[in-house]
């Protein structure tokens, strides 16, 4: 079934970094991968459960902790059932044939059957945890260990683990977290980007006896209290302690395009073929497209605790990478990385890096002011929307050029943007937020992006998947920062599925030809001209919605090139704002786990990438975000979603692939497309606002057809 | 300077001393540890803290504790008396969530959706369960298991 290595077995090579039996009729299996929301934990179990023969339900995953789990690094890309579920796999399948042999052995007996971790032969049976003590877990994955016949785990849906506590309000999240003698804190973070601390007046807080310390360092204000009633009160009693002064920085915002494209940046080739340039008859389409900054928005706000004994931390955190956030810790703190242990406890949703590793940092600096004493740290809803690191600003410019029969015979782009990771332990100095604001610390330094092998950032998704002849793709990765931006969930593939689906339909318009049958003549790849196919047949393709505002739009990308292939068509009205009557998406993610978990995951994506592509941007004005509350940063409601349907391809016998960002630039693609088809207009500026969509008509009159 | 307040919540007589414009949220978070209510926003705009004030939804986090004295609160732990309410069976039947954050809000507002309807002998359409859904945000884009599984709660025995 599934063959290939995965790269987290380099750090945990041995079976035992993965599964324990210790506990009699339980497996305990490891994993480096958050629970962030997207069910990863449930979809893991039930490989280990399939591979090993057991029921699923006797499978427990444990939280990753930097004490005991496999490093795997950061919960990112797409990766997690390629990497932890293909080391898992690999796992529970030497374990098996571990215990088999064993059996073997205890019973005399040539072979057995496994049901439900026995294995039984004619001559008795001996379970899996009987003979524990007698087999040796600490010998290497085998990647090659025998592929038992599937037990119809894996490919099946098993309901979300962890929705029937969140459902009944039980403890299910880090905000919920309590410690004896919890205490609790609040950071009051500069009124604006730019101000440091002149002064502050201990005095405002010595009248609270609920108040057990203040924490001040450079510009780092935080409080400490018995409860979180105290702990907001004095939260406001600091900030009216608290006076500060400098100059507001300058922040890119409306010519954020003209920042993004003059900036100093570091610039890599992506992609360059050299041609010849062809003769005759060849015309050029030629087009900007652009998104603004955009925050991550999760429902809770970030949230960690963290308990210092002697010098020694504890910290308990939503991060999405422990073993990072533990090493940028104790990086700021001038820690041994030994002396740090940070434990993975669920947040709320999570679309990339957003403040859960801040908050944590947040946590350490405040707790080190109470020794023994845990201190947990919530964040403000204001910080969350303002404070957090954005999903990076983007300008696509795209040339392409074309014979008169519209094939496509050179592409050109050129992407300018933030780097899009300045994850934990990733750059030269802590990307911790407090760091930057304490007296020892420094600047944040600007973001970069993974290497193209990883799939890249500015440059994800930047090389069409249609044959477009010659190719020249270059990244300009900005080496500076003034806006804080980092990973949001597909990170370039968002704004360059966008450019290049709205580039495609203009090129099949220009010839006359239909958006489908154009995409399929451009296109070899089987998987993909099927997924065009099976949306096509889903939403009758030809069929086109009637009515004068009415609009349909077609969207399609290979994820990253090398993960999931998914189309989206998406049927609107555009009459003062575009409303979204219907969607149908096809998706291919090889192998699916868990198929009612690749529709959840599908789906929910398609509705955060519609709101990102119609509603959201975030706005700045001298030095701050003003975009920080829901008013002022709208996000998708119940009402503005339309139907959706979910094809998942049946692709039993390939290899498992990612779903968390398959359907983000396909569905903001086929939105701007549906537009185009509704009104004639091609609005290449996101979001696609009533306002934007008028500026799009006078910026460029010949952008209609 | 703190006071006293009694209130009922889920069928028990509380009384907690606190400031009077402690909004409910935190009372019962941090005083009478219920954390089923989930922080939001802090400002109503979210309905993550949503809950029953006398059959009614409010947001608990704009709720001072005052207006709520002498009232009967009911949160998500409370919501039905004898295990788990039709809308939250329906909720994990249709496998309504990704994160969760929001859904504890969103099950309280759907419960009192659900039981008047039924009190009422009559059932929802998907219009009037969006438009009553229209005050929660949910960022995973869960929103049509959402409204699926609310449907089905009203056509449950409860």
């Amino acid at each position: 079934m599934i063959a290939g290595t995965s790269p987290s077995l380099a750090a945990s090579p041995t079976v035992d970094w993965w599964l324990d039996f210790t506990e009699v009729g339980i497996v305990r299996a490891a994993t480096g991968k958050s629970e962030l929301g997207q069910g990863i934990s449930t979809a893991l179990a039930q490989v280990v459960a399939d591979a090993l023969g057991v029921a699923v339900a006797r499978v427990r995953m444990q939280p990753p902790s930097t004490q005991g789990s496999p490093d795997e690094g950061f919960t990112a890309g797409s990766l997690s059932i390629q990497h932890s579920g293909t080391a898992l796999d690999a796992a529970a399948r030497t374990a098996r044939a571990a215990f088999e042999r064993a059996a073997c052995e205890s019973l005399g007996v040539g072979e057995v059957t496994v049901v439900d971790g026995s294995c039984i032969s004619a001559g008795g049976a001996v379970t899996y945890w009987q003979l524990a003590a007698s087999v040796d877990l600490s010998v290497a994955v085998d990647p090659g260990a025998p592929q038992p016949l599937p037990a119809g785990i894996v490919g099946s849906t098993v309901g979300r683990r962890d929705l029937q506590g969140k459902v009944m309000g039980g403890p299910s999240y880090i905000h919920d977290l309590r410690l004896p003698e919890m205490a609790y804190g609040r950071v009051l973070r500069p009124p604006y980007r730019g101000a440091t601390l002149a002064a502050f007046d201990d005095a405002a807080l010595s009248g609270d006896p609920s108040v057990m310390a203040s924490v001040i360092d450079g510009s780092f204000v935080g409080v400490i209290a018995r409860t979180e009633i105290d702990a907001r009160r004095a939260l406001e009693l600091a900030r009216v302690a608290a006076t500060w002064t400098g100059t507001p920085v300058s922040l890119a915002n409306d010519d954020v395009v003209d920042f993004l494209t003059a900036a100093q940046a570091d610039v890599t080739s992506v992609a360059s073929s050299a041609e010849a340039t062809p003769a005759g008859d060849v015309q050029e389409l030629r087009a900007r497209y652009t998104r603004p900054f955009l925050a991550h928005a999760s429902i809770g706000p970030s949230t960690a605790a963290a308990m210092w004994v002697e010098d020694s931390l504890r910290v308990w955190s939503h991060t999405q990478g422990v073993y990072p956030l533990r090493n940028d810790i104790a990086r700021a703190l001038g820690l041994p990385r030994e002396n740090v242990v940070v434990e993975h406890v669920e947040g709320a949703g999570c679309y990339g890096h957003n403040g859960a590793d801040d908050v944590a940092y947040d946590a350490a600096l405040l707790a080190r002011a109470v020794p023994g004493v845990p201190v947990h740290v919530t964040w403000s809803r204001e910080d969350e929307l303002g404070w957090s690191p954005f999903g990076p600003a983007m300008v696509v410019d795209i040339a392409a050029r074309h014979r008169p029969d519209g094939t496509i015979v050179s592409w050109s782009w050129n992407g300018y943007s933030n780097g899009h990771s300045g994850r934990p332990a990733t750059l030269v100095t802590p990307s911790l937020l407090a760091y930057a604001d304490q007296g020892l610390g420094s600047p944040i330094p600007p973001s970069g992006d993974p290497p193209p092998a990883a799939g890249h950032g500015t440059a994800r998704n930047a090389v069409p998947i249609y044959s477009v002849g010659s190719i020249s793709a270059t990244a300009h990765t900005l080496s500076e920062m003034p806006v804080r931006a980092s990973a949001l969930r597909s990170l370039g593939a968002h704004l360059n599925v966008f450019a290049i689906e709205s580039h495609i339909d203009d090129l099949a318009r220009r010839c006359g030809a239909d958006p489908l049958a154009y995409r399929l003549r451009h296109l070899e790849d089987p998987r993909a001209r099927a997924v065009l196919e099976r949306v096509a047949d889903m939403s009758d393709w030809t069929h086109r919605p009637a009515g004068d505002s009415s609009g349909r739009g077609l969207g399609f990308a290979r994820y990253k090139g090398t993960g999931a292939w998914c189309a989206v068509v998406v049927d609107i009205e555009a009459q003062e704002r575009i409303r979204l009557k219907r969607m149908w998406i096809a998706v291919d993610v090889g192998r699916a786990v868990n198929p009612d978990g690749v529709v959840n995951q599908i789906e929910g994506g398609a509705v955060q990438a519609a709101s990102w592509t119609l509603l959201e941007q975030v706005r700045l004005a001298d030095g701050r975000v003003i975009s920080d509350t829901w008013e002022e940063y709208p996000i998708l409601r119940f009402s503005d979603v339309p139907p959706i349907e979910v094809a998942v391809l049946d692709r039993t016998h390939q290899p498992w692939l990612g779903a968390g960002e398959a359907s983000m630039g396909p569905t903001a693609a086929a939105i701007g497309n549906a537009l185009a088809d509704a009104t004639g207009i091609r609005a290449r500026r996101l979001p696609l606002t009533p306002q934007a969509i008028v500026a799009a008509l006078e910026e460029d009159p010949d952008s209609t057809y | 300077m703190d006071e006293q307040f009694s209130f009922r919540v889920n069928g028990r007589d509380e009384t907690v001393g606190c400031e009077p414009q402690t909004p409910l949220l935190w009372v019962l978070r941090d005083l009478l540890g219920l954390t089923g209510t989930r922080f939001g926003c802090g400002a109503g705009s979210c309905g993550a803290c949503t809950v029953l004030v006398d059959r009614s939804p409010v947001h608990s986090c704009d709720t001072p504790i005052w207006s709520v004295a002498g009232h009967a609160v009911t949160t998500i732990e409370g919501l039905s008396a004898d295990g788990p309410h039709a809308v939250q069976r329906a909720l994990v039947d249709h496998q309504a969530g990704q994160c969760g954050y929001c859904l504890s809000g969103i099950a309280v507002r759907s419960a009192a959706l659900v039981d008047r309807a039924r009190e009422e002998s009559r059932t929802l359409d998907e219009a009037e369960v969006r438009d009553g859904l229209d005050g929660h945000l949910c960022r995973c884009g869960a929103h049509n298991r959402i409204v699926a599984a609310v449907l089905a709660a009203v056509e449950a025995p409860p």
